[in-house]
């Protein structure tokens, strides 16, 4: 049961990463050239795939107690995280993840931009679309390595986050434009989900206290973090309905 | 040190913090406190496995409790 959350959290977590990095490489392969754009994106994924292979094994050294302690409040603060922006968009007190808008204003800035020549590379969109892709990517490597290192299967969740990267460029290339389709804010908050349930479940495990249950306690926590976050879109939701017609 | 040194090493460290704080630092205190306490009271001997769901929950709540009254705030024409 661990290792079909951990891959489907790796795997949702680098989707909603890589439309959004997916986004920002289009705008400079577009405006600026492909060649540019396309060898950024790889440096970006080669030097997120070195951060993994240099600290998975790393991690493996930690004791497991402290690992999963470190590893667990790590998840529950990008969690909470992930879930509050999550929950505020699906109750309409803050405004969607717009992708066609993003991708708008990165093809003004990337068509306005001088041309700097560097290695042969056109070094905005190469900076670009390396920049949009590490730092998109870098939660998923954190994500990767954190679920990995706990249950000794970086190898399964770096398949998960690769094979979500392979999936949105394909669906890139068909589609040739920025995934503004993709239920962005539903995968969020499913990502928030998983993470603060695992924050939850590791982290009280790592300071030394231990479920009742053992690990039949792991599907009560997620069941207790759904409802709780269904409970405050709706909530949240009446609150925005009570405010927009007094707006009016 | 030179002023463009200070001005790496800040904006590297800024970098970080926005990283992993985010934008609520009371998130991220929360949880830090929620997992000292569970871990000072195992070692007195009390198995207080609620507390970090507990504590999960409330700052939930509250962060979206603060979300929202800011949202409210920026509304023109306020409900409350």
């Amino acid at each position: 049961m661990h290792s079909g959350f951990l891959f489907l959290a790796a795997f949702l977590a680098s989707s909603v990463e890589m439309v959004e990095a997916l986004t920002i490489v289009l705008a400079a392969g577009v405006t600026r050239g492909w060649r540019s754009a396309l060898t950024g994106a790889g440096a970006a994924v080669a030097t997120l795939a070195a951060v993994v292979a240099v600290f998975g094994p790393a991690l493996r050294l930690v004791p497991i107690d402290a690992l999963r302690l470190l590893v667990g409040g790590l998840l529950l603060v990008f969690g909470l995280q992930w879930l509050g922006k999550a929950i505020l968009r699906a109750s309409h007190l803050e405004a969607l993840h717009d992708e066609e808008a993003v991708y708008a204003l990165e093809v003004e800035h990337a068509s306005t931009a001088p041309r700097d020549e560097r290695i042969g590379l056109d070094w905005y969109a190469f900076t670009l679309s390396f920049k949009g892709v590490l730092l998109e990517g870098l939660e998923v490597a954190f994500i990767v390595l954190a679920f990995g290192s706990t249950q000794g299967r970086v190898g399964l969740a770096a398949l998960a986050a690769l094979t979500a990267v392979v999936l949105v460029t394909i669906v890139g290339v068909v589609v040739h434009g920025p995934l503004s389709r993709v239920p962005e804010n539903t995968l969020k908050l499913s990502v928030g989900v998983l993470l603060t349930t695992f924050g939850t479940f590791w982290g009280t495990e790592g300071t030394g206290a231990r479920w009742p249950g053992g690990d039949a306690a792991l599907p009560v926590v997620l069941v207790a973090v759904v409802l709780a976050s269904l409970v405050s879109v709706q909530v949240l939701r009446r609150r925005h309905a009570a405010l927009v017609p007094a707006a009016r | 040190m030179s002023e463009h040194v200070v001005r790496a090493i800040r904006r590297f460290l800024a970098f970080w913090y926005d990283f992993v704080v985010g934008d609520d630092w009371r998130v991220a205190a929360g949880v830090v406190a929620a997992l000292a306490t569970t871990a000072a009271l195992v070692r007195a001997g009390v198995d207080a496995w609620w507390l970090v769901p507990a504590a999960v929950l409330v700052s939930l709540a509250a962060a979206l409790r603060r979300a929202s009254r800011a949202a409210a705030s920026r509304s023109p024409g306020r409900a409350d």
